[in-house]
């Protein structure tokens, strides 16, 4: 006889509508409350971003909310105590706030730059970099610089968005995808959803990648790379097509800059910059008319491939010409790139064939009627249906910005950009290329006390007059970004702050505020060390720490609290309001302009405040101009008044949806006062959907740009030219070179980055860690990835999650483990240049044989994140960042280099050389080992044997 | 009817999504709650319905990871529920779905001992066998929107790899898709003839390489006519 089965107390249950925060996906969640318990979390049906489904770490949110590592109220170092023994004690937040205000209040008054605020995996750039630019302070960035700056800076230098969160592959169309280095990303739930749609079309899945899991493991194609090797690869796929005329004729000529002249005058000023007319217009041959003309003009019909003279005598040449002269060189010839790429050749050969297959062949034709920027009118959309995506195995490699660049360039060639089924761009991009941001450079702004930067601290330089650098040529940030060693770095550098504040270079900073960055452990290059420089005292100033003022913003007890001088614990993001805003990082989709709320759904049990409400706080209290009324008192009562009633530009607030008085507006409008009440209406999203004639093509879709101006997505209507060739990188080449009409770099490690590395076209080189160590002693690439079931959602202390990972192993190869006489579960040791660690191997078929790699961020300190100290994170799971430095080997005779891409400065994680041996017996347990921190006051460090949570009402005890 | 579930194995990518819903749904379901063990300490472990197990086949460069979600097969003829010496264990008639009644589970396992596929999990704080009940508790409330009347982990899995349907009907999608893909059954030769089904990894159709282009465009790029193109 059946049983009753019991089910849902509906009656004390309330449903309500959010935005998840477990990672950067942002996904639509609709969450059933039980009597102030969470009772389910689950996708959001109607939202763009994921549709309904939810991932691993979107519904173990439950335990997030109940971690045992949520800070419970602000914390001082315990006076008398050691920075970075976790000692503290409580106070209020009046004295917290004061005490801050005060110490920032002078800094603002004397020297802003003694301020450095970093930001971590937040998504309120918009936010933070606003705060940032009103105190006054150069010194801020997210942690874009060591994540995927390669991405975002090669894609919006070459095609006016980029992958990472600009742009998305169309999974509806797509017949052939191909993912280069990725294991699990955001948006993570739109490309699961993606992949099984273009699998169940029959569509191919591509992936290149030295480890077979995660995404790849349903690829229909592997192929094992070695790392830091795709840029080679994506070159010689690049020369097949070449070789073969392989290449859309239209679409080079119509949308990139394919066709322009760029003079040929080596050795002499001016050499590789495209010739203009007087209007600084690009020229092109006009096979037609026989002249040079406009080659932005409309009726022209410009010469894809030729050798020229300019009227002024000087020898010319087209973009086309220097792109199938490098690429055509026998230097890509697969067989030529196979044994360093670890691909065959005859793969490399296929790969380039299918695609162009597939572009040419299987050509995607919608009935859709559309304008091009020019005014021609077009009865078809026509999609060439190869699509790509890219990330972090990249991006993470010193040679990685040139790597995505030759990625992009195969999308040029194919004329597979933008169209149905290729890699289309999600608003508010595509933007000029680069987009039209300059980074703040004007050194009296910069020094001037309480007073905001002119423009953001970040931008997209465009020429080294761009650089954010003082009259002698040193850096104006700390993270020395802008600079001669590091040009065009969009993110900053995140990952040298602690570095450079610690040995003074290029200054000495007051106070370090980091939110939600754990930079004393796995957000870090070099993380004993690092730990160790933040308690390294000055000797000049006695008392005094290098970096002198810590402050803390997390809402969670993690490694980087234990070293705060001032913790300002942080809510959750279900106890809070928050915006995912088109002013940072979208969460549109190809077919939607889309943003999205939080809202607070679970009452707050602690004495925590929500960051962005401090912020405001804080920008009323020292009287930012854009947060104080002309007779100086708080222009907004907190954080929700401000993101109604603050415009950036007439119209254009941080949410899009229900402008105007009425909320009749979108994407522009009067502030709503009741937007909030609006979004919590309609399930705290806004999606824009764009009609047919404005989804496709949208470089040089008039429709479409002329709605994008109107909103402030772009300056104005006209048509976003990719560049195949980068005259910016050119003019940072000539100014290492010396041929550069304006400034120029003295030092010569500098002039020989410039010189090399600023190639105004894609470009391979090996990795620059590898061109310094021994490759015959340290024999292994080493590389970590992320688990999906933990990806960018600071999890660990999740203990439903870790349930199913608790513990990182090294993998590596098995046939190779056994040429090394290694077996599962051995210790060994693994030494770079740096250092070296303790772990266990594990083998497995699917890793490159050159190629080791662990799962990032497992490892963790005992005592942190609410575990007990002899969690296995502690005892056996493990770190590979002490391995890595965030300084490149020394050489002689130069000053110590960052160990990151030249051009962005993205860290370059990936570019480790390592070599493994095995542990002496007796010899276990991960090394290095740290003491455990120390509970947090109010907690008894006690943590239960047997949890059994149960939201059911029921069922109270 | 024979409610169960149909799991593709070419899309599944092993994100542990439909684990975690599971367990999430569970937690404060009919069997809740779910124990864990030592949540915050050395070896954590719980409770769990569904478990994703994942293995290679093939030797490098060759080879293939299939992740393979696991939970109960409601079979047919299900020993655990033959064993049972309480009769908690129960196939419901109307659906066949396998339930343990946890007011007269004396947590014996013989069940556990009986199941080939490792679906019962022992709860060691209420002492009672827990499995998965297909949410059972979910599929039949009316005040739940009808297109969320699924299991758990069939709504949240991100790749739509999981389908919930009635393996009885022919006309069911669950019984097309297996079908037409010819999904399978997990040790047949067993003979409790497990309701759920498995799809297995598609062939990806070769791709034509034949005729593209026309090699030697080096040589030919000396003397190259441009094409006319006009923007």
């Amino acid at each position: 006889m059946n049983a009753i089965v019991k089910i849902e107390n509906h009656d004390k249950q309330e449903i309500k509508f959010t935005t998840c925060y477990m990672c950067a996906c942002r996904c639509g969640i609709k969450v059933t409350l039980e009597e102030d318990k969470v009772r389910f979390i689950q996708g959001n049906r109607n939202h763009p971003t994921n549709q309904g489904v939810l991932c691993a770490k979107g519904s173990a949110g439950i335990m997030k909310q109940y971690s045992a590592a949520k800070l419970r109220k602000p914390l001082l170092r315990k006076p008398g105590s050691e920075r970075g023994d976790g000692e503290f004690v409580e106070i209020e937040w009046d004295e917290a706030l004061d005490m801050l205000t005060e110490r920032l209040g002078n800094i603002r008054a004397t020297d802003p730059s003694k301020l450095a605020f970093f930001t971590g995996r937040d998504q309120m750039q918009a936010l933070t970099g606003l705060w940032a630019q009103q105190f006054g302070t150069p010194n801020w960035a997210a942690h874009g610089g060591f994540c995927s700056v390669n991405m975002a800076a090669a894609g919006l230098y070459s095609i006016g968005f980029s992958f990472w969160e600009f742009g998305a592959p169309d999974w509806d169309y797509a017949k052939y995808f191909i993912m280069w280095g990725v294991a699990e990303d955001h948006s993570s739930n739109p490309i699961k959803i993606g992949l099984e749609k273009l699998k169940r079309h029959g569509g191919k899945f591509v992936s290149v990648n030295p480890v077979r899991t995660g995404y790849s493991a349903i690829a229909d194609e592997w192929i094992p790379i070695k790392p830091g090797m795709d840029g080679l690869l994506a070159l010689s796929v690049v020369h097949v097509l070449l070789s073969r005329e392989l290449f859309d004729w239209d679409f080079l000529i119509r949308y990139t800059n394919s066709a322009w002249l760029v003079v040929d005058t080596p050795g002499k000023p001016g050499n590789g910059l495209f010739l203009r007319d007087e209007a600084g217009n690009p020229l092109v041959w006009d096979i037609e008319k026989e002249a040079f003309v406009n080659g932005l003009g409309k009726d022209i019909a410009p010469a894809l491939f030729g050798d020229f003279v300019a009227p002024d005598g000087r020898p010319v040449r087209t973009v086309m010409s220097l792109t199938a002269e490098r690429y055509l060189d026998e230097r890509y010839a697969p067989e030529n790139v196979a044994e360093e790429c670890g691909v065959p050749a005859e793969t490399i050969e296929r790969m380039a064939l299918e695609m162009a297959h597939v572009a040419f062949k299987e050509t995607v034709e919608l009935d859709i009627e559309w304008t091009d920027s020019w005014g021609r009118k077009h009865d078809k959309v026509i999609g060439r249906p190869v699509a790509m995506y890219a990330m972090r195995g990249i991006a993470a490699h010193s040679n990685g910005f040139h790597a995505c660049r030759a990625v992009h360039l195969i999308q040029m060639l194919l004329g597979a950009l933008d169209g149905p089924g290729n890699f289309r761009a999600r608003a508010p991009y595509p933007k000029p290329v680069p987009p039209h941001q300059l980074p703040e450079n004007n050194q009296d702004v910069i020094n001037a006390p309480n007073t905001p930067l002119s423009r953001t601290p970040l931008g997209f330089p465009m020429r080294p007059e761009d650089l954010v650098i003082d009259s002698d040529g040193n850096p104006l940030r700390i993270d020395k970004a802008y600079s001669w060693e590091i040009p065009i770095a969009s993110h900053g550098l995140m990952h040298m702050v602690i570095t450079n504040a610690t040995n003074h270079d290029p200054y000495a900073i007051d106070t370090l505020m980091l939110f939600m960055a754990n930079m004393a452990w796995n957000s870090t290059m070099n993380t004993k060390n690092v730990q160790a420089m933040l308690r390294e005292k000055d000797p000049e100033e006695p008392g005094q720490h290098k970096i002198p003022f810590l402050v803390v913003v997390d809402a969670f007890h993690s490694e980087m609290v234990n070293f705060a001088d001032l913790v300002l614990p942080d809510t959750t993001y279900l106890e809070r309001y928050d915006t995912i805003s088109l002013l940072d990082r979208p969460i549109s989709e190809p077919d939607a302009a889309a943003d999205a709320i939080r809202h607070p759904l679970v009452k707050l049990d602690r004495d925590v405040r929500p960051w962005q409400e401090v912020l405001v706080e804080m920008a009323s209290r020292l009287k930012f101009p854009a947060f104080t009324q002309a007779d100086g008192t708080r222009k907004f009562k907190g954080y929700q008044d401000f993101i109604v009633n603050y415009e950036r530009s007439p119209g254009v607030g941080f949410l899009a949806g229900w402008r105007g008085k009425n909320g009749e507006k979108s994407l522009k409008g009067e502030p709503n006062p009741k937007q909030w009440e609006k979004y919590i209406e309609n399930e705290s999203f806004f999606a824009h959907h764009w009609p047919d004639n404005q989804k496709y093509n949208r470089y040089a879709n008039k429709d479409y740009l002329d709605v994008a101006a109107e909103v402030g997505f772009v300056g104005k209507s006209e048509p976003i030219i990719m560049q195949i060739y980068s005259e910016p990188l050119q003019k940072f080449r000539l100014a290492g070179q010396g041929l550069y009409d304006g400034p120029q770099p003295n030092n010569p490690a500098d002039r020989e980055r410039l010189t090399t590395y600023f190639d105004p076209l894609p470009l391979w080189y090996k990795p620059l860690e590898q061109s310094r160590v021994d490759e015959n002693e340290y024999p292994f690439f080493a590389l970590t990835q992320r688990p999906m079931l933990m990806y960018h959602s600071w999890d660990s202390q999740n203990v439903w999650l870790r349930q199913i990972l608790a513990q990182n192993y090294m993998y590596m190869n098995r046939a190779q483990a056994g040429r090394l006489g290694l077996a599962d579960f051995d210790w060994i040791w693994v030494e770079s240049h740096n250092g070296k660690i303790r772990c266990q191997l594990r083998t497995m078929e699917g890793t490159q044989e050159n190629t080791i790699w662990t799962w990032n961020a497992i490892g963790k300190q005992g005592g942190a994140w609410g575990l007990k100290p002899e969690a296995s994170e502690a005892k056996k799971g493990f770190l590979l960042n002490h391995l890595i430095s965030e300084l490149l080997p020394a050489k002689q005779g130069e000053r110590r280099i960052t160990n990151s891409d030249p051009v962005t400065g993205q860290a370059a994680w990936f570019d480790l050389r390592v070599k493994v041996y095995k542990a002496a017996p007796g010899e276990t347990g991960s090394w290095p080992e740290f003491a455990a921190i120390k509970p947090l006051p109010g907690d008894t460090g006690e943590r239960p044997d047997v949890l059994r949570y149960s939201a059911r009402s029921d069922d109270k005890k | 009817m024979r409610l169960g579930l149909v799991i593709d194995l070419d899309v599944c990518v092993g994100c542990h999504a439909c684990a975690i819903a599971c367990k999430e749904w569970n937690a404060s379901g009919a069997t809740a709650p779910l124990t864990d063990y030592q949540p915050y300490g050395a070896e954590p472990s719980g409770v769990w319905f569904n478990r994703i197990r994942s293995y290679e086949v093939g030797d490098y460069p060759n080879n293939k990871t299939i992740n393979f979600p696991m939970s109960c097969m409601h079979c047919e003829d299900a020993d655990c529920v033959t064993v049972c010496p309480t009769g908690a264990s129960y196939k419901r008639a109307e659906d066949g779905i396998v339930l343990v009644d946890q007011t007269k589970c004396m947590g014996c396992n013989y069940c556990s001992w009986a199941c080939p596929y490792g679906a019962r999990e022992l709860d060691r704080e209420s002492g009672t066998m827990k499995k998965c009940t297909l949410c059972v508790d979910r599929i039949y409330d009316q005040k739940i929107p009808m297109e969320e009347r699924q299991p758990a982990c069939v709504l949240t899995c991100p790749a739509h790899a999981r389908m919930f349907g009635d393996i009885d009907d022919p006309d069911s999608a669950v019984s097309r898709v297996v079908r037409e893909r010819g999904g399978y059954q997990l040790m047949p030769e067993l003979g409790y003839n497990p309701t759920n089904h498995y799809l297995p990894v598609r062939k990806a159709t070769p791709i034509s390489t034949e005729n593209m282009g026309k090699a030697g465009f080096k040589d030919r790029l000396k003397n190259i006519a441009n094409r006319i193109v006009k923007r």
